[in-house]
């Protein structure tokens, strides 16, 4: 069984065998972080540094606690009833739990892509202009000015500049989920999440969202949660490997998916179960 | 072919299925095919020249000279039967007292008929009641008004084994030898030339006032009053409606309140319409006193809570059928859940609400008893829009219901009646059929 492409090894490999991670300052930081459903824990007692501009990848088998820690970040979990949290999760050293907390703020920093494409039932503008709306912007211009920039920055720019006022569902999938891209990117986030970006679409529009996923490495931190291995050795800087909602190991990628440093996570890489 | 038991189920049923079709259609057909013939009936009709005149005196409508020369012509075809009749009056003084009497009777009668069929004779000041300034404006009751004339209806009861039968004695036959016995022939022969009938479009029965009762002219004042009772219910029960379903469905907690409330709006579905009716008319009128007495605005309130139930349901319905994820997109852009509610469920919930709305209005026009209460009048002028939140209106269910049971000349305004029904099923089928175009652009915006 073949898990790795030549490209993907050489990628690994040559990477630098120093930690890419610690170098940099954390913009998320988990502190002995437990979400529980109904009392039941989901995620226990993680501790984990995201280091601000690279992308870090969520791995583990599922029903793994990766969804719900992700969901943590911009609290999307408080749709859900019965759900409770425990340890400190901080987002720029602030407690995104912590009292008096502005949750529409907080979301408007963490944006977030969904495991299926769900654009809204409106037109291509729209579905970018609507983050913008809601924080108030109402000049037209200046609307136009932000649709164009964040489906520039979404690799969607080219196809749909003349069907702006198409309905977002006339789009295919892998456009669909690069709108929902461009619509998050549209409230200017620091950090983005993503939830499964791919698991939907085919192996083409895949690999359009993992392209744009490198050119937004950088700019914005990301972590993305993912089943498919592959795709984390190919998009992420650092990956996490969590089981039964604990965090097993987190490394830099090249060296998690090369030399782990934990038996569980060695057999989860080599296919041995998952 | 295979003949083979979940063969022949499955033919029967579909057997079946197109039997019961057809069967909605005819009883469609047999409900709505007479509503429509007799209803037409109402505004295509033999108009005789007193339809003629009695609309260009009464609603200013039609060519005054060209009536003027008809009505100059049919008096002169007339002036015949009324020289007949002064003949026997002048012929009645001389005879015996006995058949004075005999006579004087059934000549009262026949100059009451003449006046109904014809107008008031000429040459005396018009009668006090409208209805009785003009003859026959419809062919049909003209014809019907002219057996009555030549015929008494009288009960033979000579077999005593069988029940009373009706026998049609002509009248003239009490006049022989009289000198009004040639009028009966003159009147049969002569009755065109005397009302001149011809087939007219009265579109405007839509547009005029009744005069008289519904006597003459139109149902402009019950089609006003029904849209104003309709629209005015629409307008309190769907903002209200919405915002309960909205709550239902995004706000409120499970528990057994809340149970309570959802079991307590489905039994306000079942709750007869007349317990609504004097609802309206002990909360609205007399405990909050929205209006001095009936008003439209009292009737509306009271349709509203009427509709009430189906709006929450069809909304909380549709609310609920909107994809989650469309809710979850816009909480993680940091929409609050307000806006999301407002930005992106209900726009997409619109079409589902607007079935909703769509049924309560064809609900709202055809309730009667609701509004016999609290808006309806059974005559009355149409209303401007500020004279809705004080005075009650004219609405076609009321008013056809009205017509059929109370009126004092019930017989000779059926086609004002049919008219009303027909008119109703058409308000009510063109308001559904505006809400459907409607929810289907809505819904071609929201799909691909």
């Amino acid at each position: 069984m073949r898990l790795f492409t030549v490209q993907e090894l050489s990628r690994l490999d040559g990477g630098s065998s120093s930690a890419v991670g610690t170098a940099r300052p954390a913009h998320v930081r988990a502190e002995d972080f437990s979400v529980y459903y109904g009392g039941q824990p989901a995620v226990r007692e993680v501790t984990l540094d995201i280091p601000r501009g690279l992308v870090t990848a969520v791995i583990g088998p599922s029903g793994c606690g990766k969804s719900t820690f992700l969901r943590a970040v911009n609290r999307m979990n408080d749709l859900i009833p019965g759900c409770s949290v425990s340890g400190r999760l901080l987002l720029d050293d602030e407690d995104v739990y912590g009292p008096g907390v502005d949750v529409t703020a907080l979301r408007k920093r963490v944006g977030m892509v969904f495991q299926k494409p769900n654009p809204f039932p409106k037109s291509v503008f729209d579905n970018v202009a609507y983050g913008p709306r809601i924080h108030g912007v109402r000049n037209r211009r200046e609307l136009v000015e932000i649709v164009e920039r964040s489906l520039v920055k979404a690799a969607l720019w080219e196809e749909v500049k003349d069907r702006l006022s198409e309905n977002a569902l006339s789009l295919s999938g892998g456009q669909q989920q690069r709108l929902c891209i461009a619509r998050a990117l549209a409230v200017e986030p620091e950090l983005l999440l993503m939830d499964e970006p791919t698991s939907s679409l085919d192996p083409i529009a895949t690999d359009r969202i993992e392209n744009l996923i490198a050119e937004l490495r950088g700019t914005y931190t990301i972590i993305i949660v993912t089943h498919n291995m592959q795709q984390a050795a190919r998009v992420s800087d650092r990956t996490a490997f969590m089981y039964m909602g604990e965090l097993i190991e987190v490394d830099d990628t090249n060296i998690l998916f090369t030399r782990p440093g934990q038996k569980k996570t060695q057999d989860y890489i080599t296919g041995r179960f998952g | 072919m295979h003949w083979q038991p979940r063969g022949i189920l499955d033919r029967s049923f579909t057997g079946l299925t197109a039997f019961s079709v057809a069967l909605v259609a005819l009883s469609l057909f047999v409900v709505l095919g007479p509503i429509v013939v007799r209803g037409l009936g109402a505004f295509f009709f033999r108009a005789t020249v007193e339809h003629r005149r009695m609309m260009l005196y009464e609603f200013g409508q039609g060519d005054r000279a060209a009536v003027e020369a008809e009505v100059a012509r049919v008096e002169a075809a007339r002036a015949q039967v009324w020289q007949f009749v002064a003949g026997f009056e002048e012929q009645l003084k001389s005879m015996g007292a006995p058949a004075r009497r005999r006579h004087a009777q059934e000549l009262r009668e026949i100059k009451d008929r003449l006046a109904k069929l014809l107008g008031p004779p000429p040459g005396r000041p018009p009668p006090a009641m409208l209805r009785e300034r003009y003859g026959r404006t419809r062919w049909d009751q003209a014809q019907l008004e002219l057996e009555r004339l030549l015929y008494r209806v009288e009960w033979d009861y000579s077999d005593p084994a069988r029940m009373g039968r009706q026998v049609r004695v002509p009248r003239v036959e009490s006049f022989r030898g009289t000198a009004l016995e040639p009028m009966f022939a003159c009147l049969e022969g002569h009755l065109e030339d005397m009302l001149r009938p011809r087939w007219t479009c009265y579109w405007r029965f839509l547009l005029d006032e009744s005069k008289d009762a519904h006597f003459f002219g139109g149902i402009w004042p019950e089609i006003l009053g029904t849209l104003y009772l309709t629209v005015g219910a629409i307008i309190f029960a769907v903002p209200m409606g919405v915002i309960s379903a909205i709550y239902l469905v995004e706000y409120a907690p499970r528990g057994w309140l809340v149970g309570l409330l959802r079991t307590c709006i489905s039994t306000l579905a079942g709750v007869p319409s007349i317990v609504f009716g004097l609802f309206g008319l002990a909360f609205f009128i007399n405990t909050i006193h929205v209006s001095e007495s009936k008003s439209v605005l009292a009737g509306s309130l009271t349709l509203a809570v009427l509709i009430l139930p189906v709006i929450i349901r069809a909304s909380e319905e549709a609310i609920r059928a909107v994809p989650f994820t469309y809710k979850e997109a816009a909480l993680s852009m940091g929409a609050s859940r307000w806006r999301a509610i407002t930005t992106v469920t209900l726009p997409a919930a619109l079409p589902g609400i607007l079935t909703g709305v769509v049924i309560s209005m064809g609900r709202a026009a055809g309730e009667t008893a609701p509004i016999i209460f609290t808006a309806a009048v059974s005559v009355g002028a149409p209303l401007a829009l500020w004279q809705t939140l004080s005075r009650g209106t004219p609405a076609l269910p009321w008013n056809i219901y009205n017509l059929a049971t109370e009126h004092q000349a019930v017989d000779e305004i059926r086609h004002v009646q049919h008219g009303m029904v027909l008119t109703l099923v058409a308000l009510v089928l063109l308001l559904n059929a505006v809400a459907l175009v409607l929810r289907a652009r809505i819904a071609r915006k929201l799909a691909v």
